[in-house]
């Protein structure tokens, strides 16, 4: 079951492409590692997944019930919200408001959600700590939380690794592998962590203002790009 | 000292201040906490000084004041919540450019209208008396608005304060509730302008939040605790100047500093 189609997609600014020719599919229970160089295209790429770019031309299809509004996003964290005063569980719960129309009170049902989230992530007993007292990991898995909050079905990570140190990179990447393989969501991570990329992906998408390889991980080593890229990877 | 302090309260025109000063420091400090966290303290600042450049003005021309400064503070607001997103100009040095010039504006007129009279320092440093019964009527009927915009809105508030790209994914309209908190911020510095002064309003918007910060840890603390700082700082503020006749905005700002430091230290023990 397809989740997202992309069909000769051309994506750009000003009449500027900034990546043409994407053509790809994400099924349900993939994970696919969006790889490229800075200025290849990569956030260009997550904005139009998210419906805040149009794409210039091309298709990108949503399919099989979900909605464009239902990805749950994990942006970079910005500079504000490392000392921003709010509880884990406030920051978890803002994941559920998409749903709502207007004012955005929480129910019974969006408070259960934040809670049966936060236990995913093995963070239920941090709820009642302070966001900006947390560690970097334990502010990613908030973050993950509040994505999952807005989700059943895919997750998009925009660079989950920045800012990690080795281990607590390691337990995030261990998480996704969990979900993915245990909660069966499908993950798309923008990633420059190339090892990572290999090790966990069920697909490669490599991007330098075009597409220069979609396919599966195992087929992507063997490609052109892959070679050039992951470099020494490939003979280890 | 009670005495003092009943006897002048008793007077109308303290009546209409205090009550014009709590629901305007009330509003001001709900606005501010989501400024302050969103790194836009100066903004608050710079719409100030554009109210005064439009109140003198307008004053100049004989017009209403307030019906000319509250329209362009208003769009001053919006010019500088786009200039801030867009990279030709950053958003510090769009803050400075429009305050000076608008500072500049007012003067000008304020000196082609007859000098530095009473009136324009009046303007910079605000006034007990500055508040009309027409005043207090607008911002009791805007305060309103606010508080209950707030209370209906808390949660998309706090999300689009937190972090705006992920609102933005999940389909909340963003632009909308940036616009609804600037056109609110602009409406209560206007306001606020001729009891506090221009130079002195934007504390009532960056003090209450940033005093909370220090010891509360959720944003619903931070929030509550705003709205009771900034009232109370209002209210010893406004004592203080009637007991020892200090300036009215300079004594609530005063206020404020001593309780930041309170809260401050208050914070720093907590967290040892």
């Amino acid at each position: 079951m397809a989740l997202i189609e992309a069909k000769n997609v051309c994506l750009g600014y000003d009449g500027k492409d900034v990546v043409t020719g994407l053509d790809f599919e994400v099924q349900k229970g993939d994970y696919l590692c969006v790889v490229g160089e800075n200025g290849s295209g990569k956030s260009t790429l997550i904005k139009a997944l998210l419906g805040l770019k149009k794409c210039s031309s091309g298709h990108l299809h949503f399919l099989d019930g979900l909605k464009q509004d239902q990805i749950g996003y994990l942006p970079q964290q910005t500079v504000s919200q490392k000392d921003f005063p709010a509880s884990v569980f406030e920051v978890v719960l803002t994941g559920t408001l998409g749903k709502k129309k207007l004012f955005g009170f929480y129910t019974k049902d969006d408070k259960r959600a934040a809670l049966d989230n936060m236990a995913i992530l093995g963070i239920t007993e941090l709820k009642n700590e302070c966001y900006r007292t947390l560690s970097g990991g334990q502010q990613q898995r908030v973050l993950l939380a509040r994505a999952l909050c807005a989700t059943r079905e895919l997750l998009l990570l925009d660079e989950p690794s920045t800012g990690l140190d080795p281990v607590a990179t390691e337990e995030m990447y261990e998480l996704l592998y969990h979900l993915n393989r245990n909660h069966g969501i499908t993950i798309i991570m923008v990633s420059h962590d190339i090892r990572a990329s290999l090790r966990y992906s069920t697909h490669m998408l490599h991007l330098r203002g075009s597409q220069l390889f979609f396919g599966k991980t195992k087929d992507y080593l063997s490609s052109e790009a892959g070679r050039i890229f992951a470099g020494g990877e490939s003979n280890a | 000292m009670l005495d003092t302090l009943i006897l002048v309260f008793s007077q109308g025109f303290m009546q209409r201040a205090v009550l014009g000063g709590i629901v305007i420091s009330l509003c001001a400090s709900l606005l501010g906490v989501s400024l302050v966290l969103k790194r836009y303290s100066m903004i608050g600042d710079g719409l100030s000084h554009v109210g005064f450049g439009a109140v003198v003005v307008a004053t100049a021309l004989g017009f209403a004041p307030l019906a000319v400064a509250i329209p362009v503070v208003v769009i001053a607001a919006f010019l500088l919540l786009r200039l801030g997103e867009s990279s030709e100009i950053k958003g510090d040095a769009a803050v400075a450019l429009v305050s000076t010039g608008s500072l500049a504006v007012g003067v000008t007129a304020s000196s082609l209208s007859g000098g530095m009279n009473q009136d324009f320092n009046s303007y910079m440093f605000g006034t007990i008396l500055g508040l009309s019964e027409s005043d207090v009527v607008l911002s009791i009927a805007v305060s309103i608005p606010v508080l209950i915009l707030f209370i209906l809105f808390y949660n998309k508030i706090f999300a689009v304060t937190f972090d705006e790209n992920f609102s933005k994914a999940t389909g909340v309209k963003v632009e909308l509730y940036n616009a609804l908190v600037a056109v609110l911020t602009a409406i209560i510095i206007v306001l606020g302008m001729r009891l506090m002064g221009a130079l002195l309003i934007s504390s009532l918007v960056i003090f209450p939040s940033l005093t909370s910060m220090r010891v509360c840890r959720t944003f619903k603390g931070v929030v509550i605790c705003s709205a009771l700082v900034s009232v109370m700082c209002f209210l010893v503020g406004i004592c203080l100047s009637v007991l020892y006749d200090l300036p009215t905005g300079a004594s609530i700002v005063l206020a404020n500093i001593v309780v930041f430091f309170i809260f401050w230290i208050c914070g720093k023990i907590k967290n040892r």
